[in-house]
């Protein structure tokens, strides 16, 4: 909403310097985004007479003039121009002044000089060069200096005045950012009475009325509201003997700082009281309104209307659309926009004005639908006034009436079926005071409201709500309307006493650890997007059954269509774009959800968060990605188990996966080189999930400290024979099941080659064995080994 | 004849420590000239021979050349020691200003840095942090919200819906409808998480992004109580100079709510390009819990009240480490990330 100041001030004496306006408003609760002043760049141009004219003695191009500009002598401007005669009021800017050059889009200052030796300290201009139109000064011609002796403000002008305050172009346009709740607020009336409030001033704003020609409407004129559930109320008003023609410059400027051109006096009557009560109005031609009947009713199937909109296609109708129509057609989308043929044109003689309540949800639909929201269907959108509807439509026929545009019918259609029970809520000081936390006096209070238009009574403590105030419904609303007048930042900051206690789940504190442990793995931390592309699952070659997703009705793209079952493709993803950048290394890890469906689309999908882990680079393999995975388990207190498993999406012998006690936790691997190539690279990647959930569950979150050891251990190493198909899990799995008093078996060296047979490998472990009661023998350490060296030989691995 | 032999060896013993340059040589000495078989030890061992009169003179003397000799010896090694020492220093001396052998660590997500401040601020005062999910229903995210059917957010055009009554949370106060169906009164709660917007991405929109909303609901709690908490978020944040103003604005789920301005905190509120020179600058929403909300609850407004607030973690985060792109957050450039 951009509000002209000029046209507040009609109602509203808010002539404070503009800075401290806008800070009021805006901390009263009408947010001003920003201003200007209408005069834009152009200064110092004031209005010259000119008392003598001359031809230069060197040119024949030039004239030098005498031009009084108000002050005690005359000063001299050489000008080219030619339409320039003795006692012409021009503007002339000044020394030091700024105009526009519209044709570079750009200012130009004006500088006191010399052409051809005699002196000049101005210049006259154009309306062009005070980046003003044609239509400005339709007396004008657009080629050469603007005369203004045929200005109908000519009369008020005087040698010295700033033209532009002369013709009007003195206004500031601020621009509101009205919130949802305040369609009110989208009106100069609706921010006079917050002006008034926030400031403290009157509010001068009658009831407007017309006087009216004899004749009756009804005569001429039939309404009928089919559907008065989307139409509670319809007014219609005839005006006769119409003259189109311009506006008066008031009503030009104040439309102009409003940012709405002037079309004719007819429209910008309805444009102006849209934008002065917030209620937007329509005008039809009553020529072609067929059968002299409006009828208020939804569309049919196929009709098609071709709107007020330039050069755009029919648009299609369909039945959920409210229409005006006349006997024959529809006439005008409701609320939305008229149709071209019906608008008010140069010839017009009689006009129907229309002042209306629509269903606001309909509206907003249609407008959607017909791909125009426009000033209007922005305001019925957001619902409207029944009352107010009057009152625009009143002033509108006043306006005629000021303006002598046409005649006005005395009496008016009015299809009402709106409620227009004054609303009513009880104000009880003590309570504001209560659920703000303030003290604000009982009659400050009352002030307040009194101010903001609500009716108080003091017996009863009964607010009557204005009709316009839609969104005065309960206590708390009069709380609000009480605090912000008051000033939010007057009302005193405490510190509510919490009665609840901070928790952190077990969850939670798990989750910390892990990025922990992530971090000081030299993982980087990322964040990718939830929703992924279909085609991800083909990339990764991931199992159809993984496949179904929940997936976006109108996504952005397909990229972002569907919420991922698996982190695989964004990490893979995120990796390969650092490849790209020539990155020649990283770790990274998310904690991130994803999206399992469930049964129907209609239940809500299962999220689970997951710990994402991916790395590359040359000093990276499996092992070392394994290294950070076993990092977790260990800090975390997980007994994980490795087994070799099989994976489209990793390579074939080189994926984990990882179980806790049989129960699936993660897994873990280096991608397919299918995957990577799918992706463009060649590099390997390492890719792992876990289950966070499932981690947290089987984590040892209840340490206790054990006793440091008391005795001395024992160490054996071990080198082994075995078949290569012999996994070093089993042979440490067998070691522990066999063995006693063991405190840890590590492999410390695989080695394949000479002196070991084909098909075969070595592998060696370290063993470290202790007695918690005693310091252990050598020979009982020796019965020990002999043992787990006999379990071993049953699975055929033998001492090297 | 003993007195002579003594002088003697403390002399020759003497001269030869003084030239020795070798901790072994020094050890030979020493037990050659004060070991068990020593000459020291076979000249007293001549003792016998001498009268009563000279034996204690001689044992004297005898006892001041060992100890003499001793403390030549031991003066002499921790000399040699030193000495050794001071060489090895010197050959084991390093270029200190060559790079170190760094172990690398990660790092955390900016977004994660900022949302681990918020967390901690919150759980100080008492808040528990709350999670939930992210496909939602209508009803969790609009309609218990006082957001009915109609209202502008609920278009497509600004929420991804899955299903009619499915839809990806344009806001996480859904978490906070779900915690006062689940919990009763007193809650004190934040929610922080993903949300989602049908914006498309550039500098400063994301389809995704994160927000951490607050809820209290309590008896008594006013709309002063939601301005005290906020300052005092604000200053663990900013430190205490920051400064906050309340400004009226509208949500459907709140009433009195209020946008909240922080004073800029590069210009103090001067005026500089990061608050387009207004000092002031945009952080959050808040308000009074609307009772309508509280109603739709199960929780009584007459009894109760609360208030909630909603921050954007992305203005922070771009904010306090001049991100200029918001798709930097999202496109995980190591080279971006290993920054903070």
């Amino acid at each position: 909403m951009n509000l002209s100041m000029k046209w507040l001030n009609d109602y509203v004496k808010a002539d404070m310097p503009i800075k401290d306006f806008v800070a009021g408003i805006t901390m009263s609760g009408s947010k001003v985004e920003t201003y200007h002043e209408m005069r834009g760049e152009v200064d110092k141009v004031v209005i010259g007479k000119v008392l003598d004219i001359k031809k230069h003695e060197d040119s024949d191009k030039l004239w030098i003039c005498q031009v009084d500009i108000g002050q005690d002598a005359p000063i001299q401007i050489v000008t080219a121009a030619t339409n320039v005669v003795k006692d012409a009021c021009v503007p002339v800017v000044l020394d030091g002044g700024t105009v526009i050059d519209k044709e570079h889009n750009t200012t130009v200052k004006i500088k006191k000089g010399k052409l051809r030796g005699a002196e000049s300290c101005g210049m006259f201009c154009s309306f062009n060069e005070l980046g003003m139109d044609n239509s400005d000064f339709p007396y004008s011609s657009p080629d050469g200096v603007l005369i203004l002796n045929d200005d109908p403000d000519f009369d008020k002008m005087k040698p010295g005045d700033d033209v532009l305050k002369a013709v009007g172009l003195d206004d500031i346009s601020v621009e509101f950012e009205i919130t949802n709740n305040r369609p009110d607020c989208l009106s100069v009336l609706g921010l006079a009475r917050e002006a008034s409030a926030t400031f403290d001033l009157p509010y001068n704003v009658t009831e407007p009325t017309f006087t009216g020609i004899d004749c009756d409407i009804n005569s001429e004129l039939s309404v009928t509201v089919e559907n008065t559930k989307l139409c509670s109320r319809y007014m219609a008003a005839k005006v006769k003997n119409v003259k189109i023609g311009p506006s008066p410059r008031w009503m030009v400027e104040r439309l102009r700082a409003s940012g709405v051109r002037a079309i004719n006096n007819l429209v910008d009557i309805t444009n102006f009281v849209m934008l002065e009560y917030g209620h937007p109005m329509h005008a039809f031609d009553a020529r072609y309104v067929a059968g002299n009947k409006i009828i208020v009713r939804n569309a049919k199937e196929g009709e098609v209307l071709k709107l007020l909109d330039e050069a755009k296609e029919p648009v299609k109708l369909s039945p959920e659309m409210l229409v005006i129509a006349d006997a024959e057609k529809p006439m005008a989308v409701a609320g939305v926009m008229g149709g071209e043929y019906s608008g008010i044109w140069d010839d017009t003689t009689e006009v129907i004005f229309e002042s209306a309540c629509f269903d606001g949800v309909s509206v907003r639909r249609t407008a959607r639908k017909v791909g125009e929201r426009t000033e209007a269907s922005s305001r019925f959108e957001k619902g409207l006034d029944p009352i107010n509807a009057k009152n625009a439509l009143y002033r509108a026929l006043q306006l005629v009436e000021m303006l002598g545009c046409g005649e006005v019918v005395k009496t008016v259609i009015d299809e009402d079926h709106s409620n227009k029970t004054p609303h009513k809520l009880v104000h009880d000081y003590k309570w504001v005071n209560s659920f703000l936390g303030a003290e604000i006096p009982e009659e400050e209070q009352i002030t307040i409201l009194e101010k903001l238009g609500f009716v108080y009574d003091r017996a009863t403590h009964e607010i009557t709500v204005p009709s316009v105030r839609i969104d005065m419904n309960l206590p708390c609303d009069i709380g609000e309307e009480i605090a912000r007048i008051y000033g939010y930042n007057k009302i005193e900051s405490t510190i509510p006493k919490l009665s609840s206690r901070s928790r952190v789940t077990k969850e939670q504190k798990f989750t910390d650890k892990l990025t922990d442990i992530m971090v000081s793995q030299g993982c980087l931390e990322t964040m990718t997007f939830s929703f992924i592309s279909p085609k991800s699952y083909e990339k990764i070659r991931l199992p159809e059954i993984r496949r179904k997703s929940v997936t976006l009705l109108r996504p952005l793209g397909e990229d972002t269509s569907v919420m991922r079952t698996t982190m695989t493709p964004s990490m893979t993803e995120l990796i390969v774009r650092n490849i790209n950048n020539r990155t020649p290394e990283g770790r990274f890890f998310e904690i991130g959800r994803v999206y399992l469906p469930k049964g129907s689309a209609e239940e809500l999908p299962e999220e689970r968060d997951i710990l994402c882990i991916g790395a590359y680079g040359p000093d990276e393999d499996f092992f070392t990605f394994k290294g950070i995975a076993e990092a977790i388990f260990e800090v975390t207190g997980i007994n994980a188990k490795f087994e070799k498993t099989v994976n489209d999406t990793f390579h074939t012998g080189r994926c984990a996966k990882i179980t806790v006690g049989g129960r699936y936790i993660g897994v873990l691997g280096e991608l397919h080189p299918t995957v990577s190539e799918n992706y463009g690279v060649k590099e390997r990647i390492y890719i792992a999930e876990f289950d966070i959930a499932s981690m947290c569950e089987l984590a040892d979150s209840d340490v206790k400290y054990k006793q440091l050891p008391k005795f001395p251990a024992i160490t054996r190493d071990l080198s082994l024979v075995c078949d290569d198909s012999i996994t070093s899990g089993e042979i440490i799995e067998t070691i522990i099941a066999s063995g006693k008093h063991l405190e840890q078996v590590s492999l410390f060296d695989m080695y394949k080659g000479a002196g070991v047979p084909e098909g075969k490998k070595s592998l060696s472990y370290s063993i470290i064995m202790r007695r918690s009661d005693k310091t252990m023998e050598n020979e009982e350490a020796d019965k020990y080994v002999e043992k787990i060296l006999k379990a071993l030989a049953e699975k055929n691995i033998t001492l090297r | 004849m003993i007195r002579e032999q003594l002088q003697k060896i403390r002399e020759q013993a003497a001269a030869q420590i003084a030239v020795m340059n070798d901790t072994k040589s020094l050890e030979e000495l020493r037990v050659r000239m004060l070991g068990k078989k020593g000459e020291l030890t076979a000249i007293l061992k001549q003792m016998g021979q001498l009268s009563a009169e000279e034996r204690p003179v001689i044992g004297q003397l005898a006892n001041d050349v060992r100890a003499s000799l001793e403390a030549d010896i031991n003066n002499k090694a921790a000399a040699l020691k030193a000495a050794m020492t001071e060489q090895r220093l010197k050959a084991e001396a390093v270029d200190v200003t060559m790079p170190g052998k760094v172990r690398r660590v990660g790092t955390r997500h900016p977004l994660n840095i900022v949302l681990d401040d918020l967390k901690a601020i919150f759980r100080g005062m008492g808040y528990t942090v709350v999670d939930g999910p992210e496909v939602e229903e209508t009803k969790y995210v609009f309609d218990m919200l006082n957001t009915d059917e109609g209202h502008p957010a609920r278009e497509p055009s600004d929420t991804f819906y899955i299903t009619e009554n499915t839809l990806l949370r344009t806001q996480t106060s859904s978490v906070q409808i779900r915690t006062m169906l689940k919990e009763k009164p007193p809650i004190a709660i934040i929610s922080p998480g993903r949300v989602y917007r049908p914006d498309a991405v550039d500098g400063t929109h994301s389809p995704i992004f994160h927000q951490c909303e607050g809820l209290v609901i309590d008896k008594n709690i006013t709309f002063g109580d939601l301005k005290g908490t906020l300052e005092n978020f604000a200053k663990s944040l900013y430190g205490n100079d920051v400064k906050l103003r309340f400004r009226p604005h509208h949500f459907p789920y709140t009433e009195p709510s209020a946008e909240v301005d922080l004073s800029c905190f590069k210009c103090g509120g001067k005026g500089c390009p990061l608050c387009k020179y207004e000092g002031w600058i945009e952080m959050l929403g808040s308000g009074v819990v609307h009772p309508q909300v509280l109603i739709n609850c199960g929780i009584d407004p007459n009894e109760y009240s609360g208030f909630a607030f909603g921050i954007g973690l992305e203005r922070i985060a771009m904010m306090r480490y001049n991100i200029d792109d918001m798709r930097l957050l999202y496109e995980n450039d190591a080279r971006f990330l290993s920054q903070f």
